[in-house]
């Protein structure tokens, strides 16, 4: 029944099949091979002439799309645009990806993405298999939110109580964890939807709600009446979320990581997007000079333009800016600074010397 | 035979008018009065709750304020009037196709572009869009509507309508996609929102028809070789859910492929939604060659035409008609698939455009609003689909043969 010419297009799909099948070969892909510093991903980055970053798309503050422009916008967004604006001095040569919690490890595995900033929590088993973990640019930890009207204050008084809780995170494991250690009964109540486990909470079937304190300051803004409804004063657990580079290719790595830590630098020197230029012309410290290349050969150290940290700085701002803008007290969020301060205001960041 | 009159069925009531089918249909004895009254009254409950919720509480802002999103995503806005002039070829041949083929589907589907036309600039009016991009929806059905009229006084034949639909396909991609100069070059990475869904849909649905077809052939093939592949296609593909095809397109393919090829995520999805959707195509096919008795084939043979002929002539032509209600709904299972698109490769159609424009401060806690919205747009599409899909199988004559 089949003719010759019909065979064309079935030879056709035979090879696309055979690629689909060799696809569900579980090869163990982590690890790479090391490239060497000519044929580095910097180098095809530079080549392609954009960064492709791996985002959330759509985490409150973090990254989403603005409305009007329609542009993406957001704190994670934002260390994408620096980066960029130290390979390519345009903070716009950026694309895009976002991803879900699933996928995220598989990108970086892959190659897909060159740098992963998704509200990523460095843990080990990550630092493994998915990719390097540059500086954390977000000291997060779990909270828990109650209303004024439970009277509680501690994670103890809140035995016998409701607990909203969304399924199959760390949150969840975290609050049996801690409440066994403490001692405390409670009921979970667990939902598969974030916004699910917010709504319930807000209509009241949960004497309490937990979640990444960032998340819980930033959803009570929501509410309707905000001043109902507390943080307590504990944090059940580490979150330090940062950028990841992919395993292997140690020169991007380096890029990713003092990208970050120029942010930190500059709000420490007081180099904010107003004075960059009129620093780096007039600035008499020779850190600052270092810093925005106006002194010494270090842009090339890391395979950039001596005075990358310029156009970074000028295109999104040091770190308070970047907070500020995203975070800080003029958006809805006014989610204090906490531990994201610098090391020296009792802070946690903290940028190894520039030099 | 002398019945008793007691024995005999009343005659059938033939009363007419309004007042006697609703005491036939839904005031016929007491409990059937009750379970009226009863269910009347939760429906109207209802749609007073949802009607004032719809017109006093719902913040419909999150739709209109992000309107360009929602339907070309982050297609650059001063590059949208491409994605505009694109829909007026569509408008226009739709006219066109209206008036030359005569059986109603086209005409179906050329109304319903039109009508949906009619409906966003409706929205695009009070949206960010502004009057400018309503006039401009306006004019295409404008467009459609001369189209038509004019097509239908002019001699078309319907091969060079062909020739002219595909003549546009090409056209509008590179409309769409750029060459560079006058029209710079819009990477596929940022189409987005009903622009992207309505193309995955359509690429899927116009690639997966003949790649389906061939393979439910080649099921039947006695070709050992192309009846085992086609076979082993059919149920590896049927037999993998449609996420792990995509998932392995977007973020496996690279481990496979040379470092510096990259396949665009547009068309990995397109491939994966399509390759998936033939394999089904096949099935409903082969459903469809399996009635044609074998008769048909002999007589075929009787008058002497070769294989190919006797496929394109004889058995197609019967096996596909019959199975158009089948194909239909595979097809608009395929548009809501498309919304799947996100897992993986991050390209953000209608769906994954209403998350990240949830996340926005300004719209916190508006779900209800976006996916009512998103939900109303695949309703129209699948609509349309399923009109088109009766108009089709009455001017074939399905189920009548």
């Amino acid at each position: 029944m089949t003719r010759p010419a019909r065979l064309i297009p079935m030879l056709v799909a035979v090879a696309i099949l055979a690629v689909a099948c060799e696809t569900t070969d579980p090869s163990p892909t982590a690890t790479q091979t090391t490239t060497g510093p000519t044929d580095g991903l910097l180098s095809t980055i530079q080549d392609r002439g954009n960064l492709v970053c791996g985002v959330n798309g759509g985490l409150p503050g973090f990254s989403f799309l603005e409305q009007g422009t329609g542009a993406w916008s957001g704190f994670d967004v934002d260390f994408c645009r620096a980066i960029a604006a130290a390979v390519f001095g345009d903070a716009d040569a950026v694309e895009y990806r976002a991803l879900s919690a699933d996928d995220r490890g598989p990108a970086l595995q892959a190659r897909e993405i060159d740098v992963l900033i998704r509200n990523t929590t460095w843990t080990v088993s990550r630092d493994g298999q998915w990719g390097n973990f540059g500086p954390t640019t977000f000291y997060d930890g779990q909270g828990m939110m109650v209303t004024a009207a439970s009277g509680a204050t501690s994670l103890e008084d809140l035995a016998g109580a409701t607990i909203c809780v969304q399924s199959g995170t760390t949150t969840e494991l975290n609050l049996t964890d801690q409440m066994r250690a403490l001692g405390v009964n409670f009921e979970p109540q667990v939902f598969g939807d974030i916004d699910a486990t917010y709504d319930a909470y807000s209509q009241g079937r949960c004497d309490a709600v937990t979640s990444d304190r960032s998340q819980l300051v930033a959803r009570r803004t929501t509410f309707t009446n905000p001043n109902e409804h507390l943080l307590l004063d504990v944090v059940m657990s580490k979150e330090p979320l940062g950028p990841v580079a992919p395993l292997g290719d140690d020169g991007w790595f380096g890029v990713v990581k003092w990208v970050v830590f120029a942010t930190f630098e500059a709000e420490e020197k007081g180099v904010t997007s107003q004075n960059v230029t009129q620093m780096r012309d007039t600035n008499e410290d020779p850190v600052v000079r270092r810093l925005l290349g106006a002194e010494g050969e270090l842009g090339a150290l890391l395979g950039l333009e001596n005075d990358w940290v310029v156009d970074v700085i000028s295109a999104v701002g040091n770190y308070a800016e970047i907070y500020d803008r995203n975070l800080g007290p003029n958006t809805p969020f006014n989610l204090d600074r906490g531990p994201n301060r610098q090391w020296t205001d009792g802070g946690l960041l903290y940028a190894p010397p520039y030099r | 035979m002398t019945a008793e009159g007691e024995r005999w069925l009343p005659p059938p009531d033939m009363s007419l008018g309004r007042r006697a089918w609703l005491r036939q249909n839904l005031f016929n004895s007491w409990w059937s009065s009750v379970v009226t009254v009863a269910l009347g009254a939760l429906l109207l409950w209802a749609t007073v709750r949802i009607g004032a919720w719809a017109i006093s509480e719902a913040r419909w802002g999150v739709v209109t304020a992000n309107l360009r999103l929602f339907l070309v995503g982050l297609y650059p806005a001063d590059q949208v009037w491409r994605v505009w002039l694109g829909l007026t070829g569509l408008s226009v041949l739709g006219g066109v196709a209206a008036a030359v083929y005569r059986g109603g589907a086209v005409r179906t589907l050329a109304f319903w572009l039109a009508a949906s036309q009619v409906l966003l600039a409706g929205l695009a009016a009070v949206s960010e869009l502004g009057l400018v991009a309503a006039l401009a929806l306006l004019l295409n059905v404008g467009a459609t509507w001369a189209a038509w009229a004019a097509a239908r006084r002019l001699p078309i034949a319907g091969r060079a309508l062909a020739a002219a639909w595909l003549v546009y396909l090409v056209l509008a991609l590179i409309l769409l996609a750029g060459v560079g100069g006058p029209l710079p070059v819009v990477g596929t990475n940022v189409w987005g929102g009903l622009l992207l869904t309505f193309l995955l849909a359509v690429a899927g649905i116009i690639l997966s028809f003949p790649i389906g077809v061939l393979l439910a052939l080649g099921r039947r093939s006695d070709l050992p070789a192309v009846r085992v592949f086609s076979t082993a296609f059919i149920e590896v593909v049927r037999g993998v859910p449609l996420v792990t095809i995509l998932f392995m397109a977007a973020i496996m393919l690279p481990l496979f492929l040379p470092g510096e090829i990259r396949v665009e995520h547009v068309i990995r999805a397109t491939a994966g939604i399509t390759l998936f959707s033939a394999a089904y195509v096949a099935e409903n096919v082969r459903g469809g060659l399996q009635a044609i008795p074998s008769g048909q084939y002999e007589a075929a043979h009787a008058i002497g035409l070769n294989a190919v002929q006797t496929n394109l002539h004889i058995i197609l032509p019967q096996a596909l008609r019959s199975v158009i209600p089948a194909n239909v709904g595979l097809f608009i299972s395929l548009l809501k698939d498309t919304t799947l698109v996100t897992i993986g490769a991050g390209l953000l159609e209608i769906l994954g455009i209403g998350r990240a424009v949830l996340a926005q401060p300004e719209w916190f806690g508006a779900q209800m609003e976006v996916y009512l919205f998103i939900a109303a747009v695949f309703f129209v599409l699948s609509y349309t689909l399923s009109q088109a899909s009766y108009r089709l199988e009455a001017a074939l004559g399905v189920g009548k043969r």
